[in-house]
């Protein structure tokens, strides 16, 4: 059946693909589910033996493993699915939002290996072997974390569906300093959007969930973050991702 | 989004072998920040995408003797967090700062900036890179053009170079490496950037089976390293720029030696300002020189029906960064 496939394909990329063979393909993909690899590729390879080195995946859905909230999960996804999509339709974690969809508003802000970053604008395959964290994460049963706390008690949301974005971003920030400057919270919670305007109450939470924060009970004036700006250090030990 | 096959090679002849031979076979993917909106929009459908972040010899920021090279997969983040890139360049601090995002800046690579696409409403809206109607007149002079170019734009381009880098690291005369898996070349990164003349044409000179590998910028001797990003934008947060302008100065005594200045966000590419460079050349300085040479940046403004706005706002950028560039600098 493999093989049979296999001669399908190639004679496609022969011929060169047509959209209806594409899709055709496509659907073929879609029966395969968590074989990993397609057999017989999409793409006629101009350098076979370089591209044989890698394996490619898809476009139907693949085996993928994400590690969410200090669990390991095992999926099945096509490479198309984004983070957020796999988190809110697969492992109905539902609070990172969908809002625009399109890395502009932070709704479905999450934490990557300890950077913020737009979930909707990450696919679920290559956020393999990384460290994801959603908003989920942060409660203890029914003790909020200290950021969730403070969002309450400073009024920080109207609608509140910004919020779960706004109060990762936060988090984020304060991992990596424990006590912002007022530049550095303004720059930290720049790529995210609170349509009701809400942000006089998030920029309250955000000072007080800094005084509140557990990293600071044993902080002293030698830890404080450096001035933003210039010569800011806007963090260190990320990835390439 | 149309399905496509994924593949993350390890190392870069890989990469370059898993491209295509047409854009539309395969797109080079890393922080995705820009390719995965496009391809929600069905304004990019590639086949495969070829994930390059695997591979260790695209990162890094090296400094020689000769020259500094930043990997094609540094992030906006890893250049702000850098400090003697930031003492050597601060105008490359300024413009990677003025990504108002953490969530943008921690997956934005600096290749990534230069490659992404224009964020011109037209194109993003399915009208294509040149916006023309059916008829094939084009929609930008007598439409919604108000962040449109206003220099470069006799047609039939009107976008703006969206980059936020582009302007200084052509203002401190960087070069892009581009890698076909089997040779490499080196472009200056203002020869890069072109304006399409057809719809068969892009706006940069990179080819569908090439990728950027580097930014190589070279060395600037200590007590030259002057430069300055300066950009003009209605929001603080994350917003793109109206204009911006970056400057790169080389002083002899307290006045200016040579000077480079670059627009952002007012042609279809980054657009040099030698009328501007030779005000500046032999003098110091000052206010007024800096109002000078931003009126003389854009005096060959032409802009289109709602957007002389900008012509105002290129001259200010010039402005603010060459009396930022005077200040700062080691």
């Amino acid at each position: 059946m493999a093989d049979k496939r296999k001669d399908k394909a190639e004679e496609t990329t022969k011929a060169g693909i047509s959209r209806r063979k594409f899709l055709k393909g496509v659907g073929v993909g879609g029966g395969m589910l968590g074989s990993g690899v397609l057999s017989g590729s999409l793409l006629q390879d101009g350098h076979g033996a370089q591209a044989a080195a890698t394996k490619v995946l898809g476009p139907g859905a693949v085996a993928i493993e994400l590690n969410v909230n200090g669990k390991r999960w095992p999926l099945t996804l096509e490479p198309r699915v984004t983070l957020l999509e796999a988190l809110r339709d697969h492992l109905e974690l539902t609070g990172a939002k969908k809002v625009c969809d399109r890395a502009s508003c932070g709704a479905c802000t999450v934490i990557l290996d300890g950077s913020p970053v737009y979930s909707c604008s990450v696919f679920a395959i290559e956020a393999q072997g990384k460290t994801i964290q959603t908003v989920e994460s942060l409660a203890d049963g029914d003790t909020l974390h200290p950021v969730q706390a403070a969002f309450v008690e400073n009024d920080a949301q109207q609608c509140g569906f910004c919020t779960p974005g706004f109060v990762m971003a936060t988090k984020a920030l304060l991992d990596k300093y424990p006590n912002p400057t007022a530049e550095q919270m303004r720059l930290a919670l720049g790529g995210n959007l609170c349509r009701c305007g809400t942000y006089v109450g998030i920029r309250q939470a955000v000072m007080q969930a800094a005084q509140n924060s557990p990293q600071n009970s044993h902080q002293n004036s030698k830890t404080r973050a450096p001035q933003a700006g210039r010569q800011s250090r806007a963090g260190g030990g990320h990835s390439n991702a | 989004m149309q399905a496509f096959e994924y593949a993350a090679p390890s190392i870069k002849q890989q990469a370059v072998a898993l491209l295509g031979n047409t854009w539309e076979d395969a797109a080079v993917f890393a922080g995705g920040t820009d390719l995965i909106s496009s391809m929600k929009d069905n304004l990019l459908a590639p086949k495969r995408l070829v994930d390059i972040k695997g591979i260790k010899e695209l990162g890094g920021i090296d400094f020689t003797p000769a020259a500094v090279r930043i990997g094609a997969l540094v992030t906006l983040e890893q250049l702000l967090a850098h400090p003697r890139l930031g003492r050597e360049y601060p105008g490359i601090i300024d413009a990677a700062a003025g990504v108002t995002s953490p969530q943008l800046r921690s997956r934005g690579t600096i290749a990534g900036d230069l490659c992404q696409r224009p964020r011109c409403w037209y194109y993003r809206a399915g009208f294509g890179l040149l916006a023309k109607d059916k008829d094939g007149k084009p929609l930008v002079p007598n439409g919604e053009n108000r962040y449109h170019a206003i220099l470069g734009n006799q047609g039939p381009a009107y976008f703006v170079n969206p980059s936020s880098l582009a302007p200084v690291l052509i203002a401190i005369g960087a070069k892009v490496r581009l890698y076909n898996g089997s040779s490499s070349r080196d472009v200056p990164l203002e020869q890069f950037f072109v304006t399409p003349k057809s719809d068969a044409e892009r706006e940069n000179v990179l080819k569908p089976n090439e990728i950027v590998t580097d930014i190589i910028i070279p060395a600037i001797p200590a007590g030259e390293r002057l430069s300055a990003t300066y950009e003009v934008r209605q929001k603080e947060a994350l917003d793109w720029p109206l204009a911006a302008a970056a400057v790169a100065l080389r002083m002899n005594g307290g006045r200016v030696q040579s000077a480079r200045v670059v627009l952002g966000h007012v042609a279809p590419v980054p657009w040099g300002a030698p009328d501007a460079e030779k005000v500046l050349t032999g003098k110091r300085i000052t206010a007024d020189l800096a109002i000078e040479a931003g009126k003389e940046s854009v005096h060959q403004a032409n802009p289109l029906s709602k957007n002389a706005y900008k012509v105002q706002l290129a001259r200010v950028a010039v402005k603010r960064a060459l009396l930022r560039a005077a200040q700062g600098g080691a």
